[in-house]
């Protein structure tokens, strides 16, 4: 068996890290995820952020928005290579799930990450 | 109506011209002038991803987009002009028509640049070049989002 992925959470702000630091709090620390964030950052720089820390393993790179810098730049680098994809609208529940199933193919990880992320999205409460 | 904003921005199309400027202003257009992604389909469909259906995007080289201005200025609907860069918006500002405004959106760090603001970096050759912009009539702020204060010129060199 391969090495498991690894995930590389990439958004606005302190986003990421606190995102990642929430996941490490509810699964422990080996979740096999890195935080990167946009701050200070053009394209060139966060390109080579993202970079830096995938370190050429194949990894899914979760990101914020869709359409912002993040999502765009992540998948600037994942055009140029076939071991990354790209999930936008990162949750928690998308990366505590992606914690405890790292040893699965890219392309299953990634689609399971939507599922799951997806699944996440509900409206609770309302009158009875 | 018009053009409402020219905004350097080195993030070009992203949240804050979006959701930040696009919103508050309720434009209709967004122009990206930038030759590299006017000759790159992929990254167009990439800035498209972010902008919502009844924004039009429009992606023009600097020169198409000099010839062009004219047109955008007497668009029925409001529109932002969007640059990477502070070459790319002097090219523009030639033929501007005045009330000249620029907004300095968001330029960051960088091998030469040192930081004037969280969100704008510049090297000794741009910060002459803003001056430059100011000195052919533009009014120069530096302003991230809509709800900052629009920080002078003066303030950033």
């Amino acid at each position: 068996m391969s090495e498991p992925l690894i995930g590389v959470v990439v958004a606005h702000t302190e986003v990421a890290e606190a995102l990642v630091g929430a996941v490490r709090a509810i699964a422990g620390d080996d979740v096999g995820l890195v935080a990167v964030s946009n701050r200070g950052c053009d394209r060139a720089a966060l390109l080579k952020r993202i970079d830096e820390a995938v370190a050429g393993r194949p990894a899914l790179l979760f990101t914020d928005m869709a359409g912002g810098s993040c999502g765009q730049t992540a998948a600037v680098l994942a055009r140029a290579r076939p071991d990354l994809r790209v999930v936008t609208g990162v949750n928690l529940g998308m990366l505590v799930d992606f914690a405890f199933h790292r040893d699965v193919p890219l392309e299953a990880a990634a689609e399971r990450a939507v599922q799951t992320g997806r699944a996440a999205v509900v409206v609770v409460g309302g009158r009875p | 109506m018009s053009v409402v904003l020219y905004r350097i921005d080195d993030r070009l199309i992203h949240g804050q011209v979006v959701v930040g400027w696009g919103q508050r202003l309720n434009i209709g257009f967004i122009v990206l002038v930038d030759d590299e992604v006017r000759a790159n389909e992929w990254e167009q469909e990439l800035y498209r991803i972010g902008v919502p259906p009844s924004v039009e995007v429009i992606f023009a080289g600097v020169a198409e987009a000099c010839a062009r201005l004219a047109e955008w200025e007497g668009d029925g609907r409001k529109g932002i002009v969007l640059t990477g860069d502070i070459q790319t918006m002097a090219a523009l500002c030639a033929v501007m028509p005045p009330p000249r405004r620029v907004n300095v959106g968001g330029i960051h760090a960088r091998d030469g640049r040192t930081e004037r603001l969280r969100y704008v970096y510049l090297s000794p050759e741009e910060e002459a070049a803003l001056q430059s912009l100011a000195r052919l009539g533009a009014e120069v702020t530096a302003q991230d989002v809509p709800t900052a204060r629009p920080v002078p010129l003066a303030e950033l060199v």
